[in-house]
């Protein structure tokens, strides 16, 4: 019988952890293939964050290092520098790389360190239970502001694309979303992309992906899709916010 | 032939020579001379070196370069080494060898830049949350600074550890003679086959990881790190006896503190007073046999540990005599370094 499908080979066969309706998954799977297209079997090495994704090293079929809270960027700097024959991506969620670990993924930036970082933007700290991310929306919802963010109380969310692109350090910074299957596929493209330019050495390269988290929102998944489409879109444009390649 | 070297700029070269080809760390006083050496030898080596954000950072570049199988090495001093607390407690869970120094200067808080030994606890107890230990040297000179760094690495890749090296202000900044030792060849060095080095596919993929989430494997793997350093405290624990053959008096101390110590030992000795020192080399193993031997000695009627510090070796030296013996604290702190006329007036003062 003849294949018409199959998972990509960068996928170990253990089943995700993930709740129904997180776009965690789908995600993993894009990093997956697009380093499966780009020949990368046993020329990568992973970083897996504290959070959601923690257990991100039993998914993907290849060597990772599991990080502490917010220094992925750290510990994928030491990899690809003794290294650089080898495609090294971080993957983050939106606590660990805009909170805790804000230093490390500017100053990673800012080198230009020849890495690729996959930003998992769901506004919430997914993992301990849906307390206020840096990335919360004004008005949104979490355990640490019940009645919804004020930014008198709690502050503002922060863009993580539109602050990196003012850096000199980065090559490739693009905002995709996981809504619809159009917007699946020009996620794919943005991260193949980043992974090549990796590849070519030009430079930082930074993925930032809308992503639902249906648990921590209170909402069914159907639901949790619209809130990405409509209240984060809004506020998290998506597109390409540098691109070293396209002179202006 | 020896060189006259600087004590930090030995201890880089050592590290080179001894295989190091890659350095991550933040300026601190008193050990920029490490950083700004490896700066521009390192790239001679076909190492790289980075000047990182900060000692958290650092430290977590430490977690993937050697993680990833590299010789690499940070330093700092105490401030920067309390801040690396959770990274060398992840590197110590997930067994990545590699190599600290820490020249230590006076705390607590910003503290001071001159000597000071008061992060021998933090050093030798792990320093971070959880059970886990780290070996620790506290060697007396730059040339012992030279020796115990060109094998450095080998012993923590024999042992996956992180080795220390607990300096102070005044070992990195005096300058003496050195014998250095020839490079070694690292590219004759085994693959590590625990590695991150990008290979891994399958049943082959190595993970790097300190997350164990189900108790009993959590468990196991504590047991494992027991049996571990206990075997290094078999073959690794090392240290000096110096005139302690017909002591009386055993003085105690490590680093720069016990040569100041010898001095006193002599000049104690022509005032008729039988006085020895015994060295601790490995502060963590710490040599609690020969602490024991020592004190179940009949000759022996007391123990003075001096400390740069409010007295933090002394409970070792306590729990390894079985406290046979009275032993007495000596100690300065806040950067100030005794004399061995100080030392000689305690004792005679005592006595
Ligand atoms: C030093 C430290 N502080 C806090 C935590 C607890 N912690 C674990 S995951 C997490 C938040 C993760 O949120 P995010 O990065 O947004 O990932 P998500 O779960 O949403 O994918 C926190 C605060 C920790 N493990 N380590
Ligand atoms: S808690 Fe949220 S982010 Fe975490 S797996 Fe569930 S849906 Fe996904
Ligand atoms: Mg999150």
């Amino acid at each position: 019988m003849a294949v018409v499908f199959q998972k990509t080979k960068m996928l170990t066969d253990t089943p995700f952890h993930y709740c129904p309706g997180c776009t965690h998954g789908i995600a993993h799977r894009l990093v997956a293939e697009c380093l499966e297209e780009l020949g990368a079997e046993g020329k990568c090495v992973g970083v897996a964050p504290v959070g959601c994704a923690v257990f991100a090293y039993n998914y993907f079929n290849c060597d990772m290092q599991e990080a502490s809270h917010g220094r992925a960027p750290a510990v994928a700097t030491g990899i690809k520098r003794v290294a650089p024959e080898n495609l090294v991506f971080a993957y983050q969620g939106d606590g660990d790389l805009a909170s805790i670990g804000m230093a490390e993924i500017v100053h990673a930036a800012m080198r230009g360190e020849k890495i690729t970082v996959i930003f998992i933007n769901n506004t919430i700290y997914g993992m301990t239970g849906g307390q206020m991310a840096p990335t919360t929306l004004i008005g949104e919802k979490a355990t640490t502001c019940i009645y919804g963010r004020d930014p008198e109380k709690n502050g503002n969310p922060v863009k993580m694309c539109e602050m990196l692109a003012t850096l000199t350090g980065p090559a490739y910074i693009e905002r995709v979303a996981l809504f619809d299957a159009a917007h699946v596929r020009a996620a794919k493209k943005a991260i193949k992309k980043a992974f090549t330019y990796q590849k070519e050495n030009k430079g930082f390269t930074f993925i930032e992906v809308l992503s639902s988290c249906p648990t921590n929102w209170g909402m069914a998944p159907e639901q949790a899709i619209q809130f990405v489409k409509n209240e984060m879109q809004a506020f998290y444009p998506l597109g390409v916010y540098k691109d070293t390649e396209v002179k202006d | 032939m020896k060189e006259l070297m600087k004590g930090n700029e030995a201890i880089a070269e050592a590290a080179i020579r001894g295989g190091c080809r890659a350095f991550f760390g933040y300026p601190i006083t008193p050990q920029n001379e490490i950083p700004e050496y490896m700066s521009w030898r390192l790239f001679e080596v076909g190492g790289t070196f980075v000047q990182a954000e900060s000692e958290v950072a650092s430290i977590n570049m430490i977690y993937g370069a050697c993680g990833a199988g590299a010789r690499a090495m940070t330093s700092s001093s105490s401030p920067g080494i309390s801040l690396m607390q959770e990274g060398i407690s992840y590197i110590c869970c997930a067994e990545i060898p590699c190599v600290l120094v820490n020249m230590v200067r006076g705390g607590p808080g910003l503290g001071g830049i001159q000597p000071a030994q008061g992060d021998y606890f933090q050093a030798t107890k792990g320093g971070g949350h959880g059970d886990y230990h780290m070996i620790v040297f506290g060697p007396q000179g730059v040339q012992e600074c030279v020796d115990l760094m060109y094998n450095a690495f080998d012993l923590a890749e024999k042992y996956r550890i992180p080795v220390m090296m607990l300096g102070d202000g005044m070992l990195g900044q005096i300058m003496e003679p050195v014998e250095l030792p020839p490079m070694k060849d690292v590219s004759k060095l085994e693959k590590k086959a625990w590695a991150t080095d990008g290979t891994g596919v399958g049943k082959n993929r190595r993970i790097v990881n300190s997350l164990l989430i189900e108790p009993d494997k959590l468990e196991a793997h504590i047991k494992h790190l027991e049996e571990k350093y206990a075997e290094i405290a078999k073959n690794e624990t090392l240290y000096e006896e110096y005139m302690t053959d017909d002591a009386e008096i055993v003085l105690t101390a490590y680093g720069t503190v016990a040569r100041i110590g010898k001095s006193a030992v002599h000049m104690l000795r022509e005032k008729g007073i039988k006085a020895g020192l015994l060295r601790p080399i490995t502060l963590y193993p710490f040599p609690s046999d020969a602490f024991l031997k020592t004190a179940q000695k009949d000759s022996v009627k007391k123990f003075v540990c001096m400390e740069l510090s409010s007295g933090q070796m002394i409970e070792d030296v306590k729990l390894a005599t079985h406290m046979l013996k009275p032993v007495e604290f000596f100690g300065r702190n806040g950067g100030n370094v005794m004399t061995p006329e100080d030392i000689v007036d305690f004792i005679t003062k005592e006595a």
